[in-house]
C-alpha cells in the first residue's frame, strides 16, 4: 500500500507546533516510514500565523506536498487558511471547546485542552493530546509515539514523562473511539528503522564538528543561529571555543585569526550578515588563509523577511569581496549533501588555504528529513601540506616562507609557535616571506600564484547530477534547496510522458562548466528553477558557457517551491 | 640569550624623525629583556603607519584589516594560548574602525596586550582628524576644526573593567620598554596607549608639545589599584598628561573560564570524527 501522507499543524507562534510535528515525525521514523518536514513562521515570538508540515512515506521523501491530508489546527484562523488544501477525504482535529465551528463532514472535534488538563495536568499538554488524536485517527502503533515522548522527555524525570504519555493516549483513546470508522484512513509502521531524523542545520553542524572544526566565532541571524548554538552546546564535550562576537566583522576577523593559527575555524550567518563579512573574506583570500563561511539566504536586500527563504545571494557570494582571489561556494541541496559537503569545505579551504562558502537557505536549513545514518568510517580528513617541526629544522633558522612560490600555487603552511620558523602574512600585498610590498613584479607574481591555487580546487570537485535518464528531451536546472521539489516534479512529469531530467548543481563554484554545457548541448529544452527574481544561475550559465537556458522558473515570495507548482510551470511551458 | 639581533626586521617606510621608531625599539627590546624567543611572539597588527610595525622586526606576524587587529588577535589567541599575542595599530585603527571590537575585547579580558601608536591623526591617509584629535583641531577634513570631543580610551577602558591601562610616550623609551614588559606580563586584556609625535601631519601634537606635559605616575605618590583615583588621571589631558600604568586590577581572563582549553591549546587538540558516534546518536 502506498502511502503519501500530509499534516499541517497550524497556530500562533508559541503554540508548541515544531513539537507536534517533531513527535510525530519521529513516531513514523520509528517505524520505518520515510519523513519530510518543513516549517513556515514569522519572525516573532508570540502570535501571528505559524504552521509546519510532515509528510510522511513509505518510500524516501524529499520534499512538500501542497495537499494536506489531515490539519491539525490550534486555533480558528488555521482552518480558514488551510481548509482549501485539504484533500477529499482529508481531516482537520481541532478542539471544538475552543473553536465554535460545526464539525461537520472533514471536521473531527477533540477536546484538546479538556483532556490535557485531566489527564496531562496541565494546558501545556494540548500539543501532547493533539500529537496522540492524530495517531488515534491513523490507528498507528501507539507505543512508538510514547518511545518518542519518553526520548524527549526523559531529561525532564520520570513525571514529566508520565504525563505526556498520558495525555497522549488520552488524544489517542478518544480519536479512535470516536472517529475511528468514519475515518478510515490507515498508517502502519513498516517494522523497526535505523535512520536518522534532522534538518540541515543540524546535518551542517554535525559536519562541523566531525571535520574536526575547532573554532567558531559568530553573531546570531536567522537562519543560522541554530548552528551556533549546536557548536556552543557541544563545546564542553568535543573540546571546542565558541565566541559569540560582538558583531559579523569581529566574526570572520576572529576566525582568520584562528586559521591562520592552523585551527580549523567557521563562521555562519545570514546572505545580510555576511555583507559586513566581505572585507574578511578578502582577507582570507589575500593572507590565504583556511576560513569556512556557511550563509543562510533570506529574502533581502537588506533584512528583507528574516523567517523566509531565498536564493538570491549565489551572485554575491561568487563575486563577493575586492579585486580577485580563489573561493570555493558549496550549494547543497539534501541533508546528506548538508553533511559530506561541510567536511570536504574544511578540506578545500586547508589544502588550498581559501575560503569555502556553504550556501544554503532557511528551507534546507530548517526542513527535516530521514536519512541513513551517515557512516562516519567514510570521513576523510585532508589538511594539505603542513611542515613538521624537523621539516622546520631542516630549511635552517627562519628560512620558512609563508608564502612561498610553487607549481601548485599552495605554499606549505607551517604552525605559528613551532621553533625555528616564523609564520609573516599580511592584508596589503607582500613577497613571499610574507611582508609588505610594492613592487610590480612581486605583485604580479603574487596574484597570479593566488589564482593558480583554483586550478587544483576545479580538480577535486564532482561533476554535477543528473537525477533521471541523461539523455532526456527536457532539462530541469536547480541548486541547492531546490534538489526535493525538482527530483518529484521530474518522477511527476515522466510519470504522464513527459521526457524530463533534473541537473542538480551542488557546487557552483568552481563552476562545472564543461558538464552543464554538455548536458545543455544535449537537452531540446531547459529550464532553471530559482527562488529569486531575476534567474541568477541562468545568468551564471550563460556568462560561463555560453548557452542560453530556455525558461525560467522563479519564486521570489520567501517560500519553497513544491513540485505541484513545478510540474504545472513546465507542463504550460511545454505545451506553449 | 635572546638580543636584539633576533629581532632585526627589514628596511622601515616612516618620516625620519616620527615616534614610531621609538616605538619600535622599546617593542624589541622589551621582547628581548623577557627573553622571549621571535617565534615565541606573534603579532596581529592592523592598517595605519602603526601596523607596519611588524614588517619591521622579526616574530610572527599577521597584518591584518584596518581596525580588525584585535579581532584577529583575539582569534589567534584562543587557537594558541601559549603564544605571546601583541596587538598593534593606530588612533583611527583602534579607536575608530575598531572602537567596538576594543570595547568588547575588554569586556572579555582576553589575555593579548594592545599597543596603541596614538599620534592624534590619520598618519597613513596622510593628515586627516582621528578620533583622539583635540577639539577645534584643524585638518584636511576638519578644516573649521574638530567639532565632536576627543575619545578618550584611557576613561573608556577603565570604565568597562579593563584590567590593565598605561599610557606611554614614544619620547620616554626607557618608561615605555617597562611598560610594555609590564603589559605583557598582565594576565588579562592589557593596553599600552602611546603618544607618538607624527612629524609630518600633526603640527599641533609634537614632540615639545608631548615633552612640556606629559610626567611619569611613578615620580608620585601613585596607586594604580585606586580606581576612583585612575579615573581622575584618565581625565588629565592640557597641561599635564601623566604616563605610566594608570590602572590595574586581577579578574580571570577569557581564556581561562573556556573548559576546552583547560586540555591544552586549541591547535594541538586530534581531529577523530569517529569520536562523533554519539552525535549521531542524537538524531535517530
Ligand atoms: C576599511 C578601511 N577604511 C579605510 C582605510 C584607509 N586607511 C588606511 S590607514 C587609515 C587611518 C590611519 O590612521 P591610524 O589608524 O591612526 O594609523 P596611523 O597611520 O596614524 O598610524 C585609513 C583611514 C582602510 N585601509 N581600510
Ligand atoms: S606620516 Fe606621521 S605617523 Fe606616518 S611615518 Fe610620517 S611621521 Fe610617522
Ligand atoms: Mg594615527
Amino acid at each position: 500500500m502506498t502511502i503519501d501522507f500530509t499534516f499541517k499543524i497550524g497556530g500562533e507562534a508559541g503554540q508548541g507546533l515544531q513539537s507536534i510535528g517533531y513527535a510525530l515525525s519521529k513516531a513514523f521514523a520509528k517505524g520505518g516510514l520515510y519523513v519530510f518536514l518543513n516549517q513556515d513562521y514569522e519572525s516573532r515570538i508570540r502570535g501571528g500565523h505559524t504552521f509546519v508540515q510532515v509528510r510522511v512515506r513509505n518510500e524516501p521523501v524529499y520534499t512538500l506536498s501542497e495537499e494536506v491530508n489531515m490539519l491539525i489546527a490550534l486555533n480558528k484562523e488555521t482552518i480558514d487558511l488551510h481548509k482549501n488544501e485539504l484533500v477529499k477525504s482529508g481531516a482537520i482535529i481541532f478542539d471544538g471547546d475552543k473553536i465554535p465551528i460545526k464539525a461537520e463532514d472533514s471536521y473531527y472535534s477533540v477536546p484538546l485542552e479538556k483532556l490535557a488538563l485531566e489527564k496531562g495536568g496541565s494546558k501545556i499538554m494540548i500539543n501532547t493530546v493533539a500529537t496522540g488524536a492524530a495517531m488515534g485517527m491513523l490507528d498507528y502503533d501507539f507505543n512508538l509515539l510514547a518511545d518518542v515522548l519518553s526520548e524527549e522527555f526523559g531529561r525532564k524525570g520520570k513525571d514529566v514523562v508520565e504525563s505526556n504519555v498520558k495525555a497522549a493516549r488520552a488524544g489517542y483513546d478518544y480519536a479512535k473511539e470516536n472517529y475511528r470508522g468514519k475515518y478510515d484512513f490507515t498508517i502502519r509502521s513498516l517494522g523497526s528503522s535505523k535512520r536518522m531524523f534532522l534538518n540541515g542545520g543540524e546535518a551542517i553542524s554535525t559536519g562541523v564538528i566531525v571535520a574536526g572544526c575547532k573554532f567558531m566565532a559568530g553573531y546570531p541571524m536567522t537562519p543560522t543561529s541554530p548552528i551556533l548554538e549546536f557548536f556552543a552546546s557541544k563545546a564542553r564535550d568535543y573540546n571546542l571555543v565558541f565566541v559569540q562576537s560582538e558583531d559579523e566583522l569581529a566574526a570572520i576577523n576572529m576566525v582568520i585569526g584562528a586559521g591562520y593559527v592552523g585551527v580549523r575555524a567557521m563562521t555562519a550567518t545570514a546572505g545580510d550578515g555576511f555583507a559586513l563579512m566581505v572585507e574578511g573574506l578578502g582577507q582570507a583570500g589575500m593572507t590565504e588563509t583556511p576560513i569556512v563561511a556557511v550563509v543562510g539566504q533570506r529574502p533581502g536586500p537588506a533584512v528583507g523577511l528574516p523567517t523566509r527563504t531565498s536564493q538570491a545571494d549565489l551572485l554575491f557570494m561568487i563575486r563577493a569581496g575586492n579585486d580577485e582571489f580563489p573561493r570555493a561556494v558549496f550549494t547543497p541541496g539534501t541533508i546528506e549533501d548538508a553533511f559530506w559537503l561541510t567536511i570536504k569545505a574544511f578540506n578545500i579551504a586547508e589544502k588550498y588555504q581559501i575560503p569555502v562558502i556553504i550556501l544554503i537557505d532557511q528551507h534546507l536549513a530548517d526542513s527535516y528529513r530521514t536519512v541513513d545514518r551517515f557512516d562516519l568510517s567514510k570521513v576523510k580528513i585532508e589538511r594539505g601540506e603542513i611542515l613538521s617541526e624537523e621539516q622546520i629544522r631542516a630549511m635552517g633558522l627562519y628560512n620558512y616562507k609563508r608564502h612561498q612560490f610553487t607549481e601548485s600555487g599552495v605554499s606549505p603552511r607551517a604552525i605559528p609557535g613551532t621553533p625555528g620558523c616564523l609564520v609573516v602574512t599580511d592584508a596589503d600585498e607582500h613577497n613571499e616571506e610574507g611582508h609588505i610590498i610594492e613592487d610590480a613584479e612581486t605583485r604580479t607574481k603574487m596574484v597570479l600564484k593566488r589564482l593558480k591555487k583554483f586550478e587544483g580546487v576545479k580538480k577535486e570537485m564532482e561533476p554535477p547530477k543528473i537525477y533521471g535518464p541523461e539523455d532526456a528531451k527536457i532539462t530541469l536546472i536547480g541548486w541547492g534547496s531546490t534538489y526535493g521539489a525538482i527530483r518529484e516534479a521530474v518522477d511527476t512529469l515522466r510519470k504522464v510522458g513527459i521526457d524530463v531530467n533534473m541537473l542538480y548543481i551542488n557546487v557552483v563554484w568552481p563552476f562545472p562548466k564543461d558538464e552543464i554545457s554538455s548536458v545543455l548541448s544535449k537537452a531540446e529544452m531547459s529550464f532553471v528553477i530559482e527562488n529569486n527574481a531575476t534567474g541568477q544561475l541562468a545568468y551564471l550559465i550563460k556568462s560561463e558557457t555560453g548557452r542560453e537556458v530556455n525558461e525560467k522558473i522563479l519564486k521570489f515570495d520567501g517560500r519553497p517551491f513544491s513540485p505541484t507548482h513545478i510540474v504545472k510551470e513546465v507542463k504550460e511551458k511545454v505545451k506553449g | 640569550m635572546v638580543t636584539l639581533k633576533d629581532y632585526e626586521g627589514g628596511p622601515t617606510a616612516w618620516c625620519p624623525g616620527c615616534g614610531n621608531f621609538s616605538i619600535l625599539l622599546a617593542v624589541k627590546r622589551a621582547l628581548v629583556e623577557m627573553n622571549l624567543e621571535p617565534y615565541q611572539v606573534l603579532i596581529v597588527s592592523g592598517i595605519g603607519q602603526a601596523g607596519k610595525l611588524p614588517h619591521y622586526m622579526r616574530c610572527n606576524t599577521l597584518n591584518a584589516l584596518h581596525g580588525r587587529d584585535v579581532p584577529e588577535a583575539i582569534g589567534a589567541k584562543l587557537a594558541n594560548h601559549e603564544l605571546k599575542v601583541i596587538a598593534v595599530g593606530g588612533d583611527g585603527d583602534g579607536y575608530g574602525e575598531g572602537g567596538n571590537h576594543f570595547t568588547h575585547a575588554i569586556l572579555r579580558n582576553i589575555d593579548i596586550t594592545y599597543i596603541v601608536h596614538d599620534n592624534q591623526i590619520y598618519g597613513l591617509t596622510k593628515g586627516q582628524a582621528s578620533p583622539t584629535s583635540d577639539k577645534g583641531f584643524v585638518t584636511k577634513t576638519t578644516p573649521e576644526g574638530v567639532i565632536s570631543l576627543p575619545f578618550n580610551p584611557i576613561a573608556l577602558a577603565i570604565s568597562l573593567g579593563a584590567t590593565f591601562v598605561s599610557r606611554g610616550f614614544a619620547g620616554e623609551v626607557d618608561h615605555l620598554v617597562e611598560l610594555i614588559k609590564k603589559a605583557v606580563q598582565h594576565k588579562g586584556f592589557a593596553l599600552v596607549d602611546v603618544l607618538q609625535p607624527c612629524v609630518t601631519f600633526n603640527k599641533l601634537n609634537t614632540w615639545e608639545w608631548y615633552r612640556k606635559r606629559v610626567y611619569k605616575l611613578e615620580s608620585i605618590d601613585y596607586d594604580p589599584t585606586d580606581r576612583t583615583l585612575a579615573f581622575q588621571k584618565a581625565f588629565e589631558w592640557g597641561d599635564k598628561i601623566p604616563i605610566g600604568v594608570i590602572y590595574k586590577s586581577d579578574r580571570p581572563t577569557f581564556d581561562e573560564q573556556i573548559p576546552a582549553l583547560k586540555y591544552g591549546t586549541l591547535v594541538k587538540q586530534k581531529i577523530d570524527p569517529l569520536a562523533c558516534e554519539k552525535i549521531l546518536d542524537e538524531f535517530m
